[in-house]
């Protein structure tokens, strides 16, 4: 029951603010749509830490502890997003930069997008989450190109082309996937995608075969995660389309791309006995981590130089899941949490101190402090949370991933702490004189939604002082389920 | 001599023409014809889903064959026709195109789907699993063709031709994806076009054409 209100609002809402048009309480329907999901997840995960996991619709659905924090936690930025879009949009139509009609399609597409992941993380068929992830691209695409401007027509582009044969990869791969498990499930079995069912199986399952369609099912997933180097799509797509879309597809798509490849790694590893998807996953992720550490450093434009962060954390947790073990994956089911959390609260300070600046670019961004302090003081604590200062839950769970690399793969450690290192530098020196030094920017005709920034921030601070034993074990068990 | 029966005869044709096909798409400058080569292709998709159907009594690929007809031989290209019309890009040609170039490199993505669909040639046990090294080239030598055009819409058709490939080898290694599965991608390469159609017309409001030179202004900060 909880799933189809989980499901149903999103698509009531795509279709209620799809007919409403340009209402003038559109952004607060929003609000309360997400509001509504917000809460039928937290039945739903209510329901699953009391009884376990669960399996429904005829078996298209399944929910586990893996899956259902991921839920939680993508209704929970879903709903914290649409209250910062809330001013934020209406200083967008009021600078000029968008009409009322255009805002229509942005509240429209924003539930759809939030039902395509909400579907992709609860579907028990490999099938119907590539179908989900396709119609995430397809919904987001025209939010990047919201603004029509040449940069944004030429992201959107990028983001449509690159996503779409990334996805055509995947969809290959899930072929390969289904006639690996035909062999084993039966013919016509409409269970041979069932994930659970292949989980149940995953030993008997052709090797070769299985390999093949892990490298497809990575490159094809993976482009959506951003790793290098099939990450070009993400600074293009973050910088040019709205904040509140940087946010969610950093915050969010990412997570939910990178769910997809798990789930598909644990039953390839299952069937292979070897190591090549932790090999293939600690490479993508480790050089994911060295270049975007290194191109941080280029960026001028202060979306881009947080988009380049998020394929950085990325990264991390994607070398995190490649070294497997209770540890690790605790650790980058954690590091998903509070980037996620992290991310997206910059995204919204982000976002308000350009629109005060008038420009996206951070020679002209000064002085945040004087002009609003609370702006101000958001993005340099959530710059300072995303690079692992200590009291913030990053650090938490950086902390363990670095330590479990010097257990089992000591020679990637350095490699990590130099591009740590090197991002903390580039991030630093960006952030600092924005933050403080003479100011340049004007007032706002909307007061901006800072509630957001400061939940956001308050949860991974939380995180990073102590996780709730509930919480805990919640991870531990996602982990355990994840294998290792 | 072994006696092959006729419907495998004909599908093997079938998957030969569906080669053959991507290799004119290959070659071809003009947008016109490739959106045409493309409606061609579904048809011969088509036909190859019905043999199989007729074939092995799988009720299910009439449907799929339905749906193959009804989306790529009828709608989709209709639409890219009315697109191209509406736009003006009648005449649109790709200037730059090194055609032997390509064939040579196509000639070599060939060899290499093969050896790379061996190992699945193996495990499916269909009667149409030689032609699953067809189905990788198509996919192959559709991207290729998408990162050598610079027309969007030779681009999008590239995308298409993709589908094509990944579709013909759900078929002949498993006779086709479960139907839910089935009718979910078809209705995502449908939203695709549409927002790709709407996308052209955003570009051209801005750019005047539909060339992507335009496009890449975004590179890195040197």
């Amino acid at each position: 029951m909880e799933l189809v209100f989980l499901l149903g609002f999103p698509v009531l809402g795509a279709a209620l603010l799809g007919i409403l048009g340009a209402h003038r309480r559109a952004p607060e329907i929003n609000a309360a749509l997400s509001l509504a999901t917000f809460i039928a997840s937290c039945a739903l995960a209510a329901r699953v830490i009391g009884h376990g996991s669960l399996l429904f619709g005829d078996e298209q659905f399944f929910i586990d502890p893996f899956n259902v924090f991921l839920v939680a936690l993508t209704a929970f930025v879903g709903l914290t997003t649409a209250l910062f879009s809330r001013p934020y949009m209406r200083v967008e139509v009021d600078h000029g930069r968008l009409t009322p009609a255009r805002l229509r399609l942005y509240h429209s597409m924003y539930q759809l997008f939030m039902f395509t992941m909400l579907l992709a993380l609860t579907t028990n068929n490999m099938g119907l989450m590539w179908v989900a992830m396709e119609g995430a691209t397809l919904s987001t695409v025209l939010l990047v190109t919201l603004y029509r401007t040449p940069a944004s027509l030429e992201a959107g582009w990028k983001y449509f082309i690159l996503c779409g044969v990334g996805i055509a990869q995947a969809l290959f791969g899930t072929i390969l996937l289904y006639v690996a498990a035909e062999k084993v499930l039966g013919a016509q079995g409409m269970t041979a995608l069932l994930w659970t069912h292949l989980d149940a199986v995953k030993t008997q399952l052709e090797p070769t075969v299985l390999a093949l369609a892990f490298v497809f099912l990575l490159v094809g997933y993976g482009t959506k995660v951003g790793l290098v180097p099939l990450h070009s799509w993400l600074p293009d797509a973050h910088a040019e389309g709205p904040t509140p879309i940087s946010a969610v597809l950093s915050g969010l798509l990412l997570n939910v791309a990178l769910y997809t490849v798990v789930r598909s790694k644990v039953l390839v590893e299952g069937s292979l006995h070897s190591r090549l998807p932790s090999v293939l996953l600690m490479g993508f992720g480790l050089v994911s981590v060295v270049v975007a550490s290194l191109l941080l450093w280029r960026q001028r434009d202060i979306k881009r130089l947080f988009a380049y962060s998020s394929i950085e954390h990325m990264g991390i947790a994607t070398f995190a899941f490649g070294m497997g073990g209770p540890i690790a994956n605790f650790a980058a089911l954690l590091h998903m949490t509070v980037h996620s959390l992290t991310k997206s609260s910059i995204f919204f300070t982000a976002g308000h101190a350009a629109q005060k600046a008038g420009t996206q670019i951070m020679e002209h961004i000064r002085g945040l402090i004087t002009l609003s302090p609370t702006v101000g003081w958001g993005l340099m604590l959530g710059s300072l949370a995303i690079l692992g200062v200590p009291p913030f839950g990053v650090f938490t769970s950086e902390f363990l991933i670095l330590t479990t690399a010097m257990r089992d793969q000591p020679w990637a450690t350095p490699i990590l702490l130099a591009a740590l290192a090197v991002a903390f530098a580039g991030i630093f020196s960006k952030v600092q004189p924005m933050v403080f030094g003479e100011t340049t920017g004007r007032r706002l005709p909307h007061a901006p939604a800072l509630l957001p920034v400061f939940t956001h921030l308050a949860i991974v601070l939380l995180l990073g002082l102590y996780i709730p034993p509930y919480l805990a074990e919640w991870y531990r068990a996602a982990a355990h389920l994840i294998g290792g | 001599m072994t006696h092959i029966p006729l419907a495998q005869q004909l599908l093997d044709t079938c998957a030969a023409l569906l080669l053959l096909l991507s290799f004119a798409m290959l070659s071809q400058r003009r947008v016109v014809t490739l959106v045409n080569l493309y409606a061609a292709q579904g048809a011969v998709l088509a036909a190859a889903t019905l043999l199989l159907a007729w074939r092995t009594g799988e009720d299910h690929l009439y449907v799929s064959a339905a749906l193959t007809i009804a989306l790529k031989v009828l709608f989709l290209p209709w639409l890219l026709h009315r697109l191209i019309r509406r736009l003006e890009v009648y005449w649109d040609t790709e200037p730059l195109l090194n055609v032997s170039g390509n064939m040579l490199v196509g000639l070599v993505i060939v060899v290499f789907a093969f050896s790379l669909a061996q190992p699945i040639t193996l495990l499916a046990s269909t009667a149409t699993r030689g032609a699953i090294g067809i189905a990788v080239s198509v996919v192959l030598l559709a991207f290729l063709m998408m990162i050598t055009r610079r027309k969007a819409m030779s681009q999008v058709v590239g995308f298409l031709s993709m589908e094509n490939g990944v579709f013909f080898g759900a078929m002949s290694a498993s006779y086709g994806m479960p139907m839910v599965v089935e009718l979910g991608v078809a209705l995502d390469v449908l939203v695709a076009v549409l927002v790709m159609g709407v996308f052209f017309f955003q570009i051209r409001e801005r750019f005047d054409s539909l060339d992507l030179h335009h496009l890449e202004t975004l590179k890195e900060h040197e």
